[in-house]
């Protein structure tokens, strides 16, 4: 066999033949994806009680309705706001406590759960997949079991919202901790310091920043947590508004309060701890 | 003098840290009394129901058969779980039942054994504590129990005896005589008592004869897998589906209506300024009313199912996305978009090719990660608006004896969130790395 000269490579001809391959795939993905939405939707709307088409004029049925028995008892509405407002505090309360407990368990969970810093390196998968299970089950569930158990009211939510926390946060904390400088640790190790002492002196003063960046974003989320799990029986604001919301027609002037009171909180919570955390980021941005 | 300043500056930073650090916990502190208080936890103890977290716990690993004799036919049932799913068919028995002369023995292992006597009555042997008898006598229950210093598994009156014990139950009243008899396990979760290849092993399903002559064996068992009337595999698998496909509609359905309101809403892209800050406000508008008043408001209109959740879904995430995506743009290179726009490129190919590659990794990633949190979302706005696994859940929950169910939809929705999880953190390596 006789080696033959090998042909002058014609990049202009390959490169047009990469990018009509590439523009081909895409183009395949781009279809299979239209048509999973397409029969997404199509599926989900055979399966609805009301179907999409004959719903989207009556998108503005309940807003309305609300607004209608809302408008002629404007003067009540101070009252209601009054009145829902221990229900809005105990949605808040839940939320917060749920956070900070979450936060504290995350934080054990993550130091536990980092190379080069876990107490028992050995059981660090176990840690892990722990935070996997713990982030994996839906607060409803534990909720509900809860309920039954503790009878309705903060505690169940409260308990729920905190493991999730926990399981949720201590991922993003295991992150942060894997950046961590591990000097301070070794000089602690080289005085004789325990473990928590290692980790209270040594690490957390490094990575507490970014743990307080990603609590209060938690806490967002956990106050509309807070909100749903309330829906379904564990008390708050969301109880109230399912009680409100149950009296039906004529009576929706309450639900308005309510509305009214979880946007602003929603609203409030929201732009204050992103408030916090651009402030938090510019100083350290300054050099502190 | 420099040093004296030194020195004070190092006293206040001392000061300050001092109290941040004996503050804050106190702080905390404070405020955990405060909630300790404000959620009532001394008064918990007192509505805690532990038996029902006994029940709770132990359906979830067991269940129970029960051995109904009734006394106006003097017949006998026995249905695993009293459901008439699970009913033995006439004429069949466990064989932990069997007739004794005119009584019906059941047998509770370990040598222990009740005896349901044919006038309504039993006799039961309990070991350390003695025989115990009971029966109709006329319109009362009478039995040979001590009036008083009875040990508190045991109630008597004249319409109820019970005896609680944690290998059976015995329940007399005037119409029946029942007894639990409890086994470890999920019952019936393959096959119900009605189906040929209930009691068939796999290996026997599968290499073994023909059991049911009509069908093959695996296409039989299959069907009758599927079609279980107890555990109703086909529905529960069907549930799980619309709560992905919600979870997917949704989550999608937001990206796409996102993309072009990020363009509107980024400052280097907005036309207009009024157009920006409007947009932006539109954004805050669709967060701030949270996921749960969406669901309310358009379960209004489209009624309970999993599009009502997908489009709950799909309007929060628009704000959320909305503005991650218009910060995103932000951040893009100027000098791309030049380059594309010196070869001629027009406004549309501009953002095609100057723009979204270099968005794309972002957008993918946080696609992805709302991908995954929103399975667990479904799950929840299932148990509101009436769709998917949440609703099943919510349903067994309600009945509050089906926990062995709950156990299960549970084992599943977290299964699912799991595999969702490691789904997108594939996809998001492969995608962004690939791309």
């Amino acid at each position: 066999m006789t080696q033959m000269p090998d042909a002058p490579f014609d990049t202009r001809a390959h490169y047009l033949a990469l990018t009509a391959r590439r523009r081909l795939y895409g183009g395949i993905l781009m279809a299979v994806f239209v048509l999973l939405m397409v029969s997404g939707f199509l599926l989900a709307d055979g399966r609805n009680a009301g179907g999409f088409w004959d719903g989207l004029p009556h998108i503005l049925d309940f807003p309305a309705d609300v607004v209608r028995d809302t408008i002629p008892r404007l003067n009540l509405l101070p009252g209601y706001l009054v009145k829902y407002f221990p229900a809005l505090v105990e949605t808040v309360n839940i939320a917060a406590v749920s956070t900070l407990l979450g936060t504290l368990g995350a934080m054990v969970l993550s130091l536990l759960a980092t190379r080069g810093l876990a107490r028992w390196p050995r059981l660090i998968p176990v840690f892990r997949r722990l935070m996997d299970l713990l982030r994996a089950v839906p607060e409803i569930v534990v909720a509900l079991v809860l309920i039954f158990v503790l009878g309705g009211g903060p505690v169940p939510a409260m308990i729920a919202i905190a493991l999730h926390t926990a399981g949720a946060l201590g991922k993003l904390f295991s992150e942060v901790n894997e950046n961590a400088d591990l000097k301070p640790v070794e000089g602690l190790h080289s005085v004789g310091a325990t473990w928590l002492q290692r980790m209270w002196l040594g690490v957390v003063p490094q990575v507490s920043p970014n743990y307080l960046s990603y609590a209060l974003m938690r806490f967002e989320i956990n106050i509309r947590a807070s909100a749903i799990l309330g829906f379904v029986g564990a008390g708050g604001i969301g109880y109230e508004l399912r009680n409100t919301m149950s009296w039906g027609q004529g009576k929706f002037d309450e639900a308005a309060a309510i509305f009214i009171l979880l946007f602003l909180t929603i609203v409030v919570f929201d732009q204050l701890s992103g408030h916090v955390r651009h402030m938090m980021i510019t100083s350290r941005s300054k050099g502190h | 003098m420099a040093d004296a300043a030194l020195y004070a500056s190092a006293d206040r930073l001392f000061t300050r840290k001092k109290l941040l650090s004996f503050g804050l916990p106190a702080l905390v502190l404070a405020y955990l009394v405060y909630v300790f208080f404000a959620f009532d936890l001394p008064g918990l103890a007192e509505r805690a129901r532990m038996d029902n977290a006994q029940t709770l716990l132990s359906d979830t690993w067991s269940y129970k058969t029960h051995v109904t004799r009734d006394n106006r036919s003097g017949g006998i049932d026995i249905a695993i779980e009293g459901e008439r799913k699970g009913a033995y068919a006439e004429g069949t028995s466990p064989d932990w039942v069997t007739p004794e002369g005119e009584a019906t023995r059941v047998d509770l292992g370990e040598g222990q054994h009740i005896l349901l006597l044919p006038e309504n009555g039993f006799v039961w042997d309990v070991p350390g504590y003695g025989l115990i008898e009971g029966r109709l006598d006329g319109r009362s229950l009478v039995t040979n129990l001590p009036e008083t210093g009875l040990p508190e598994w045991i109630s008597a009156s004249s319409s109820r005896v019970q005896i609680t014990r944690p290998e059976a139950r015995v329940a007399l009243t005037r119409a029946k005589t029942e007894v639990f008899r409890y086994f470890p396990g999920w019952e019936l979760f393959f096959f119900t008592l009605d189906s040929p290849y209930h009691g068939h092993g796999l290996t026997e399903i599968l290499f073994g004869d023909q059991i049911d002559p009509a069908r093959g064996n695996l296409a039989g068992a299959w069907h009758d897998f599927w079609q279980n009337g107890m555990w109703r595999h086909a529905d529960v698998a069907w549930a799980l589906f619309e709560t992905l496909l919600m979870a997917f509609l949704g989550t999608m359905g937001a990206a796409i209506v996102a993309l072009p309101l990020a363009f509107l809403s980024a400052r280097n892209f907005a036309p207009l300024g009024a157009l920006r800050f409007a947009t932006r406000r539109v954004f805050d508008f669709l967060r701030g009313v949270d996921g749960l008043i969406w669901t309310i408001v358009l379960s209004r209109a489209f009624g309970p199912g999993p599009l009502t959740g997908a489009l709950a879904m799909l309007i929060t995430d628009t704000g959320s996305f909305g503005k991650l995506f218009s910060e995103a743009l932000e951040n893009v290179d100027g000098r791309q978009i030049e380059g594309v726009a010196s070869t001629g490129a027009k406004p549309l190919q501009r953002y095609r090719f100057g723009v979204i590659p270099q968005v794309m990794p972002v957008l993918i990633s946080q696609v992805l990660y709302f991908l995954e949190s929103n399975t667990r979302s479904a799950t929840i706005i299932g148990a509101i608006t009436g769709g998917g696994i949440g609703l099943l859940l919510t349903q067994a929950m309600i009945t509050q004896k089906d926990w062995e169910e709950v156990t299960y939809y549970i084992l599943l929705v977290v299964l699912m969130v799991m595999a969702m999880d490691s789904l997108s953190g594939w996809l998001r390596r492969k995608l962004i790395r690939g791309s």
